[in-house]
């Protein structure tokens, strides 16, 4: 009895369609957010994740209106990332419905921001990304947050860069392994495991989910708090019930309804 | 038709809690308002709210808002949640802007302490499987242990999972006060009830079929 550890399938949105690419090449058609998003929650899914790739600043509200519509059907946490970079874009994404934002790049140029805006709006609103790549490996692994896709090195360490997102006001670490993100390869469980072993916020752990054995193992061997998928639930390969089933079987606490 | 106000004073956004009424209650009259007449004049107040305490109890003050929610506590159907239970109790040890402990209101007795000030073990947050420190915020679906029988139950089994997100948590003074318990670590006040008053420390407007049940039935709920 006790806390549940929590599945959240994230939906890739561009321009107010879901799209799910691997590598973030080959983007696919996944479908309409707000019938993606209800089939998740009727499946038990604990918080559902949209994070926004629109591309085209003329589409840039077409999430805001996606929020809305999902806001007010759906009565489970929602979370929204992608081109969060000033106050005002936090303010708008929580008055639209959602409950936590993600910050991601614009927390690497300007760490005041994640500061700011959980001084302003609390930290159970803020989520900051973390997209790692592996840079050294052996004995004593390293791994380096990487922008734009993983694209971009900042020469920044993983770890540090962690406990200072958490001690700057994150509420929660959104952990992407990007050599993993997309391949169905499974988390980084050694990230996974380091990130949360650093910090004492709640890990969702990211990247790289092929089949419902990796949200064990990022569970039992990574430690984290929950644990995010997109592909494996979008094209209809598991549901979140029976992910959550193997999982119990598993021995981990999991919220089982309906 | 029943009409509900959520009390606005400006500390985050209400619009969840509303849409959750009007979902399981399309007949009644929702409206978020910071208007002491307005929430005089409904019949049933919900005091909704996140953040930090002190801010928030600052809030209350400063608009003037204080003795309308008070008079509602002691007159209606009054429903709190996260703040709005914790702010009932008599004090926080979150910090205030001036670094000292919170006053609050003081309904029922008791304190708001920190995950880590409840219990005098260092062990008692150490989650048994990792070793580690249970994380902070306590953020997730827990399960709530009902402690009496009460209309807000209706429908609702016991041990049912609700949405939670704080750093803080209530230790109630009196168990005749305490309306539901769930632990994370230590054990807190999760539900708390008197007479006309239910407060209770997760989010039913986040908290899926046994979230809105539980609105639903405040919606319900007669004195």
């Amino acid at each position: 009895m006790g806390l549940a550890k929590r599945i959240i399938p994230c939906l890739d949105v561009r321009d107010g369609r879901v799209v799910k690419g691997v590598q973030f090449v080959d983007i696919r058609d996944a479908g309409n957010p707000v019938e993606v998003a209800s089939r998740y929650d009727e499946q038990g899914a604990d918080e559902i994740t949209f994070l926004d790739i629109t591309a085209s600043s003329d589409n840039r509200d077409t999430i805001l209106h996606v929020v809305e519509e999902v806001a007010s059907t759906v009565f489970i946490p929602l979370t929204v990332g992608g081109g969060i970079r000033v106050l005002d874009d936090v303010r708008r994404m929580l008055n639209a419905g959602a409950d936590k934002v993600g910050i991601n790049t614009a927390a690497v140029f300007n760490p005041e921001f994640v500061k700011e805006a959980s001084d302003h709006f609390g930290s159970q609103a803020i989520v900051v990304s973390i997209d790692a790549k592996q840079v050294e490996w052996g004995d004593n692994p390293r791994w380096e947050i990487f922008t734009h896709g993983g694209r971009k090195g900042t020469g920044l360490d993983a770890l540090e860069w962690a406990k200072k997102m958490a001690d700057y006001g994150a509420g929660e670490i959104l952990l992407t392994s990007m050599d993993r993100d997309g391949t169905r390869d499974g988390f980084d469980l050694a990230l996974t495991q380091a990130v949360c072993n650093t910090v004492n916020v709640p890990v969702i752990a990211s990247g790289g989910v092929g089949n419902l054995d990796h949200l064990v193992d990022g569970i039992i061997e990574g430690h984290a708090d929950a644990v995010l998928a997109a592909s494996i639930f979008h094209f209809g390969d598991y549901t979140v019930q029976q992910a959550k089933q193997r999982m119990q079987d598993a021995g981990i606490e999991v919220r089982i309804t309906g | 038709m029943t009409s509900i106000i959520v009390v606005d004073f400006g500390m985050g956004n209400l619009r969840s809690v509303a849409k959750a009424f009007e979902h399981v209650a399309p007949k009644a009259t929702v409206r978020i308002s910071g208007d002491v007449s307005e929430i005089r004049s409904a019949d049933r107040v919900v005091l909704p709210g996140q953040g930090a305490i002190g801010g928030y109890i600052k809030a209350l003050h400063d608009t003037d808002l204080e003795p309308a929610v008070l008079e509602a506590a002691r007159s209606k159907p009054f429903l709190g949640i996260c703040l709005g239970q914790q702010v009932l109790y008599e004090s926080s040890d979150e910090h205030g802007e001036d670094g000292d402990s919170v006053k609050t209101l003081g309904l029922f007795k008791g304190q708001v302490k920190h995950f880590t000030h409840v219990s005098s073990d260092p062990q008692a947050m150490l989650d048994p499987h990792t070793g580690h420190q249970y994380t902070i915020p306590h953020m997730g679906w827990n399960q709530v242990k009902q402690a009496i029988d009460h209309p807000m139950w209706d429908g609702i089994d016991d041990l049912a999972r609700f949405y939670f997100v704080h750093s803080y948590c209530v230790q109630s003074e009196l168990d005749e006060d305490v309306a539901g318990v769930t632990e994370y670590g230590v054990e807190f006040t999760s539900a708390t009830a008197r007479e006309n008053i239910f407060a209770i420390q997760f989010h039913p407007e986040k908290s899926q079929h046994d979230g809105l049940k539980l609105l639903e039935n405040f919606v319900n709920w007669n004195i």
